[in-house]
């Protein structure tokens, strides 16, 4: 019954489609086409946004959003989403400090117990998630306040104070600060090295996502996790897994932030889990689950740093700031939502 | 006719017993049972599927379908009764385990996920890899040079393998699912009302596949509510009302009207003209259904006979 047509290597019918319109139901064109948009926009009205220096600095404030909307753009095409993320970023940094100034140890030990914590706090969220099979709003809000509460609580209890002390001359503080917090020189700018663990991560997470078994479980999960569970997908292991995952750039980034500023304000965090997750939404990745990509996470991270500093440069009042990150948000997802409407449909 | 009979009527066409020499079925259920808490969602319920043969099981919503086929697919675990596959008494604990023992279900509702590619969906839970330790990746091209080498052969008609299946008829969807059971080794093929949500056209088309998949040697378990669907395709039926078998029956013997008279069930269809007739002034409606109660009344003495 073999077809002859069907087996050649190029059939007739594809060519329908062309590159164009491939590229139209790709899943970041609409944060591509928004974050082009402003770049010209930000340009003309601010000639000193297109300085290197001032680009840096917009690339290291997209960096501190966007390394952790590789995980929640992960986490939300696996079908769930996380509210906890922001404070435990300062759980994390918390964690290394406390640790390695209350025992008197190296800052490395404090480094990787904080990844324990991070990834512990992952796994509960997961494992919570998957036992009661509560929604991930509900269980993620849970720890949100938890975390929020022991951040405080335990900042107090063991420092007495809302704030840890500076770890600045504990050993092994000027390597982690070289690995977590320093910036490299290129073309006389400097440039933060969360860029480049930025950029890391959102390959490390395109390749996952398209090319491995783990990526191709993700979408699944996240688009029928029941036809995933009847053809053998494990679905525990993999929404767990993606909770950990977001535990670890949590880390990543508690660390740059402890090692950027010697010392960690308990109460801060909150608030910044909308903004990983606005920039995976803005990215592309549905609320639903089941579509999205790393690098639209990463353009909505973007569209965030350049909204976040181009009001500065463009002097004017930061205060626009959140109109135009909800503006921003609401444009891509209907521009997303057609979109999604065009590949599903005929 | 029991179930001790059936077991020996029936012959496979090519796999024997390694020991007695004797033929197996490749799948028997026998007196299977099934309850939540203190509800019986199933019992008494005695079946076999063979290799190149396609067993039916009919019955209307709420009949027990769908709990016999989650004990086959692994989803739920039977309490009573005892369920063979190859001879052999098993509980299958999870759909992995079923896949494994070479049971794949494909179903109506969650047979692929729809925003993901057609090749994607096609080796999803059993994908393809090349490379070692980190560099472990996808066989792209090897995946999907399959998934339109199968689906030709299965005569899916296919422009692009990358579009996402959502963008497929219903019909297509479920042949995609059979056709990936097929590929990854399936012995027995679960298929849970393939035809349900289907046009007319449509429907022909699944059931090509499933004669197709039936001559490539697969033993078919075919759930339906439809005996116009069941009976042109199957070997043997079941028949289920309220979790219990009303039949059990080989295709020399019966015919499509009576089993359409057992599934339709004599006695409702006389209440409703009963009611009917009390309400009034449906006269046309109410002729209808007295004369589908004289074709149940005409069929059903010869069914009964054959129950067991």
């Amino acid at each position: 019954m073999a077809n002859a047509v069907l087996t050649a290597p190029s059939d007739e019918r594809v060519s329908t489609r062309n590159t164009f319109q491939k590229l139209l139901v790709r899943p970041e064109i609409g944060a591509l086409v928004g974050a082009v948009v402003l770049f010209i926009f930000f340009s003309a009205i601010a000639p000193v946004f297109l300085q290197p220096s001032s680009l840096a600095t917009v690339l290291y404030g997209s960096s501190t959003i966007g390394i952790m909307a590789v995980g929640v753009a992960l986490l939300m095409i696996g079908g769930e989403f996380d509210l906890s993320t922001g404070v435990a970023v300062i759980t994390s940094a918390l964690s290394a400090s406390m640790f390695s100034w209350y025992f008197s140890m190296n800052i490395w030990v404090g480094v990787l117990f904080a990844l324990v914590v991070s990834l512990g706090i992952g796994f509960i969220n997961g494992w919570i998630l998957v036992k009661t099979k509560l929604p991930s709003f509900i269980v993620t809000l849970a720890t949100f306040l938890m975390l929020a509460g022991l951040n405080l609580g335990l900042t107090r209890l063991i420092g007495g104070a809302v704030a840890t002390p500076s770890i600045s001359d504990i050993d092994g503080f000027d390597a982690a600060r070289a690995i977590f917090a320093s910036s490299v020189k290129i073309g006389g700018v400097d440039v933060n090295v969360t860029v480049f663990i930025w950029i890391a991560l959102v390959i490390v997470a395109s390749w996952v996502l398209l090319r491995t078994r783990v990526g191709n479980w993700i979408f699944a999960v996240g688009g029928d996790a029941n036809a995933a569970r009847a053809v053998g997908v494990p679905v525990t292991k993999t929404k767990i897994g993606l909770f950990m995952a977001v535990g670890f750039c949590g880390w990543i980034l508690g660390m740059h932030n402890l090692f950027a500023f010697n010392t960690v304000q308990s109460g801060e965090g909150v608030g910044n889990e909308f903004l990983y997750i606005i920039a995976a939404v803005i990215g592309g990745c549905l609320l639903t689950g089941g579509y999205g990509s790393a690098v639209g996470g990463a353009i909505g991270a973007f569209i965030f740093g350049m909204a976040n500093k181009g009001i500065v440069y463009a002097q004017w009042n930061p205060d626009w700031f959140k109109f135009f990150l909800g503006l921003m948000l609401l444009l891509a997802t209907i521009v997303n939502l057609i979109v999604k409407r065009r590949a599903e449909s005929k | 006719m029991n179930s001790q009979q059936i077991d020996q009527q029936t012959l496979l066409k090519d796999e024997k017993d390694p020991l007695t020499h004797t033929p197996v079925h490749l799948l028997s259920l026998e007196n299977v049972g099934k309850h939540y808490g203190n509800v019986i969602a199933l019992r008494d319920v005695t079946m076999a599927v063979d290799n190149g043969r396609v067993t039916c099981v009919l019955g209307d919503n709420g009949a027990g379908k769908s709990t016999l086929i989650k004990i086959i697919a692994g989803l739920h675990q039977h309490d009573e009764g005892s369920f063979r596959i190859m001879g052999e008494d098993r509980k299958l604990g999870s759909p992995r385990e079923a896949l494994d023992a070479g049971i794949a279900a494909v179903y109506q509702d969650l047979a692929v996920v729809s925003l993901m590619p057609i090749w994607r969906n096609f080796f999803l839970g059993s994908e393809l890899t090349t490379g070692a330790g980190p560099f472990r990746r996808l066989d792209v091209q090897k995946m999907k040079d399959i998934t339109l080498k199968e689906l030709a052969e299965m005569g899916i008609d296919l422009r692009d393998v990358e579009q996402p299946i959502g963008q497929l008829s219903g019909g297509e969807r479920q042949c995609v699912a059979i056709a990936r059971a097929v590929y990854f080794g399936a012995k027995v093929l679960i298929l849970d009302e393939p035809t349900a949500a289907l046009g007319v056209k449509q429907s022909g088309v699944v059931l090509r596949y499933i004669l197709q998949a039936r001559d490539r040697g697969l033993g078919v378990i075919f759930i339906t509510h439809n005996p116009h669907h069941a009976f042109p395709v199957g070997d043997r039926f079941l028949l289920l009302k309220r979790g219990k078998s009303i039949g059990y029956y080989e295709k020399k013997d019966i015919t499509l009207e009576e089993l359409t008279a057992q599934m339709a069930g004599g006695a409702e269809l006389a209440e409703l003209a009963h009611e009917l007739e009390q309400l009034g002034g449906h006269a046309e409606a109410l002729n209808e259904v007295k004369a589908e109660v004289a074709g149940v009344a005409d069929a059903a003495p010869e069914s009964n006979t054959k129950r067991h």
